[in-house]
């Protein structure tokens, strides 16, 4: 596999010279041929092959200087759309959105949390009823990040309001563009709206735009949270590859900024970035061999806590400049970047990290229900109909 | 650098599991802690069980020279599981320090054959505090013609060995040197120590005739080199003791009510148990890079072993602390085995060096010095 791979490589750059092609039909042709995501069927950007084997095809691609599909803009749609169209989405739907996803031209966004259903996303108000050949909905949805550039958002309503909370919701792929999308900018706290709140008023969706059941939307979601969290907390680094490399550079460069107290400080950090990087790539090691472990989850919690507390030290460590910050203008950013901005943004970006695709809190419940078999906490709404559950 | 492979293979899974029946057999918690309560916790049977049965004394020394040509990465996982037991044996002692020093300075010796079948158990004679950074040991003189004269306190499994492996400062530098334990002039004193089932004793040597096994820069190197290999691979017996305290605590949480609920439904006890599971997953990652990098020789090995020992330390430690808490009243009871692991695990967090040394260690290895004054 691992020789045929290399030959495909090899074939789709001789046939599309990365120099001299469009970076857009650069992006289709890999697509094409199998070498977007190889673990996907061909057909779909893929070949089905081992999953280890991508990190194989992206180095030799970058090696020769092929352009890349930008990840971090379309996180949304590679991490989470994606493995859901691809395990509930009919032939067609899989034919039609996989792959202007894949090339970045179609962005994608997550219609899920509600000002009243964040942790408890199972409580979701937003209203899908049937109307002609499709569904018209109603409801309004908040922290939706990358609203404003996506072409296309997976979404759940509910469907039937007298079922208990799991069980009447019902999954969709939405289009922003429908005259019923209204989408407003949500400042946060770092002075910018990369997020949105999002109001659906007599949306049209067509049936053929449902993945899964009626009524089954929330089988369908799982498999969207749980790619979240291993598309949050899982990718292949180097040592010293995410925040640690900033703080230590940081750290190296400026010598009279160093105090024993700090020095202890980042010591501890440098450690337990090391020790989640090995644990992340133990994780990638086992998906390879086929032993998914429930690590996933322990992954993104691992990262947060990370972030979050060498950004607190960077800002310490600077001190006096540690109370400046680099620019408060309201703005619209296509990605997050760490790596671009300052301390001070950074320190405030990863009070994120433990709230979104499932705060902590939420994370260490699935870690002590699923992965340690603790028993579940006291469910007293788990049988009532959701319009009976007290709001 | 090829990439590290943190995973377990099958023979490694195979070789845990012959190990893990011999310890549920004959080495209960039952009868740890009435060892622990006897003339000596050791248990001869049990060590001759693992040592010769099961072979595992000689697990990582190369075939040419008597072993059995597996790899630190097998010796880590016999670790594993003889941390989950705290299992009374001489294994680090003999199998890992001991054989250590001899595979990195006198591989040739036939000494070492017979201590990788064990035939006979060794130890090496330094504090078991000794980080592997320290300078070497100038507690033991050797006059000219190898007689041995000096102390060394705080020896791990010297109770049970048959020889010593002894740093000395000799008339020509420093050097290593085989002693008898029945030799004349060998005193070895048991301690009263904090780890219940790995005592410790101080050896007092007077005029004792050694062996001379290395001198000069290859005893130097020799000694730092079964320090770090004994550093890293101790990490594996953290874990051990870690997973043991997590489970035992998860399953009687699950079991145990209060409030007319399984106190493990109560969330604030579930997040401090997922918090530790965390660290767990972490210390696995970490041990596993440890023993791989040893036993492929890697040039990040130094690294590795700080790293693993700077985080598996702590996380035993808290994992047995845990594990005492959670169990409330029948935590803190001498019957309940939860104390034996955190003696172990206490007393695993001062051998081979603190993490707070490692950590130290890394701030060099890995370009982060502190400040100036
Ligand atoms: C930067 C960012 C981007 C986001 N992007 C998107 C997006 O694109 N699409 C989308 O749909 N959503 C998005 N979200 C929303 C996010 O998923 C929710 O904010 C999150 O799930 C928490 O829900 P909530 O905000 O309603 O908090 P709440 O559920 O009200 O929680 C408040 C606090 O209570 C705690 N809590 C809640 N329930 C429990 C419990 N059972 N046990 C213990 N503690 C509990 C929480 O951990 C939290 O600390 C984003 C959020 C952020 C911060």
């Amino acid at each position: 596999m691992e020789a045929e791979l290399r030959e495909r490589v090899r074939r789709l750059l001789a046939d599309h010279d990365p120099a001299g092609t469009d970076r857009l039909d650069f992006l289709r042709a890999r697509f094409d041929a199998g070498l977007a995501w190889v673990h996907f069927p061909p057909g779909l950007g893929g070949l089905g092959a081992p999953r280890a084997l991508q990190a194989l095809v992206d180095a030799e691609l970058e090696a020769a200087g092929a352009p890349d599909n930008d990840p971090r803009r379309i996180g949304i749609g590679l991490g989470m759309a994606a493995p859901t169209l691809l395990r509930y989405g009919t032939e067609e739907q899989k034919q039609r959105f996989l792959r202007p996803l894949w090339t970045g031209e179609e962005v994608w966004c997550q219609l899920f949390s509600e000002p009243g259903a964040g942790s408890d996303l199972a409580a979701l108000a937003t209203r899908a009823v049937p109307e002609g050949d499709g569904w018209r909905v109603d409801g309004q949805k908040v922290w939706t990040s990358t609203a404003h550039t996506a072409r296309w958002a997976i979404l759940i309503a509910r469907t039937d309001p007298d079922l208990p909370k799991h069980r009447g919701i019902t999954y969709f792929v939405c289009d922003m563009t429908d005259p019923g999308v209204e989408v407003r900018p949500l400042r946060q706290l770092t002075g910018e709206a990369e997020f949105n709140e999002v109001f659906l008023t007599g949306v049209r969706i067509p049936d053929t735009h449902r993945l899964g059941g009626v009524g089954e939307g929330w089988q369908v979601a799982q498999t969207t949270l749980n790619n979240e969290r291993v598309a949050i907390g899982g990718q292949a680094m180097p040592r010293e590859g995410g925040m640690v490399g900033v703080v230590a550079a940081t750290w190296r460069e400026r010598p009279e900024l160093r105090t024993h107290e700090l020095h202890q400080r980042l010591l501890k950090a440098w450690v337990d970035a090391e020790v989640a990087r090995l644990a992340g790539e133990r994780l990638r090691q086992q998906l390879a061999v086929g032993q998914p472990g429930p690590e996933g989850a322990a992954m993104k919690l691992a990262f947060a806590r990370l972030a979050q507390e060498l950004s607190g030290l960077e800002v310490e460590l600077l001190g006096e400049e540690g109370l400046a910050y680099d620019d408060w203008t309201m703005r619209r950013p296509e990605t997050v970047d760490f790596n671009g901005r300052q301390a001070g943004y950074r320190y405030l970006r990863a009070k994120g990290n433990s709230i979104e695709g499932g705060t902590s809190e939420i994370l260490r419940n699935i870690i002590a229900e699923r992965v340690l078999g603790l028993p579940a906490e006291p469910r007293t709404d788990k049988d009532m109909p959701w319009k009976e559950l007290p709001r | 650098m090829s990439a590290p492979d943190l995973l377990y293979s099958e023979i490694e899974e195979e070789l845990r599991a012959s190990v893990r029946d011999l310890l549920t057999d004959r080495c209960p918690p039952s009868a740890v802690l009435a060892r622990c309560e006897g003339p000596s916790p050791y248990d001869p049977a049990l060590w001759r069980g693992l040592a010769v049965e099961l072979g595992v004394a000689g697990l990582h020394v190369p075939e040419e020279y008597g072993g059995a040509g597996a790899s630190l990465r097998e010796t880590a996982v016999v670790l594993e599981e003889l941390g989950r037991r705290v299992a009374p044996v001489p294994f680090l002692g003999s199998a890992v320090l001991a054989t250590g020093l001899l595979l990195a300075a006198c591989p040739q010796d036939p000494l070492l054959a017979e201590v990788a079948a064990g035939a006979r158990t060794v130890t090496l004679a330094v504090p078991l505090s000794t980080a592997p950074g320290a300078g070497f040991p100038g507690t033991v003189r050797a006059a000219a013609g190898g007689r041995l004269s000096g102390r060394v306190t705080s020896v791990a499994d010297a109770l049970t060995a048959e020889l010593l492996l002894v740093p000395a400062e000799g008339p020509d530098g420093p050097a290593l040197y085989a002693v008898e334990a029945s030799a004349a002039g060998l005193g070895v004193a048991r301690r009263t120590s904090l780890d219940l089932t790995r005592p410790l004793a101080d050896v007092t040597l007077n005029e004792v005739p050694g062996r001379r096994l290395a001198e000069g820069g290859p005893a130097v190197r020799a000694l730092r080199q079964a320090l770090t290999t004994g550093a890293g691979l101790l990490a594996s017996e953290q874990l051990g003791v870690a997973e043991w305290c997590l489970s035992t605590t998860v399953e009687y949480l699950k079991e145990r009510r209060q409030f007319a609920r399984r106190l493990g439904s109560f969330q604030a006890l579930k997040h401090r148990l997922a918090d530790l599971w965390l660290e767990t997953v972490g210390a696995r990652a970490a041990a596993r890079y440890a023993a791989d990098t040893l036993a492929a020789g890697g040039p990040d090995a130094e690294v590795a072993v700080a790293l693993a020992q700077a985080h598996c330390g702590a996380l035993a430690v808290r994992a047995a602390e845990e594990c005492v808490q959670l169990h409330g009243g029948i935590g803190m009871t001498w019957e309940h085995p939860a104390h034996l692991y955190l003696k172990r695990a206490k007393a695993d967090q001062l051998a081979l060096g603190t993490p707070g040394h490692h950590r130290a260690a890394l701030a060099g290895l890995v370009d982060l010095p502190g400040p100036v004054g």
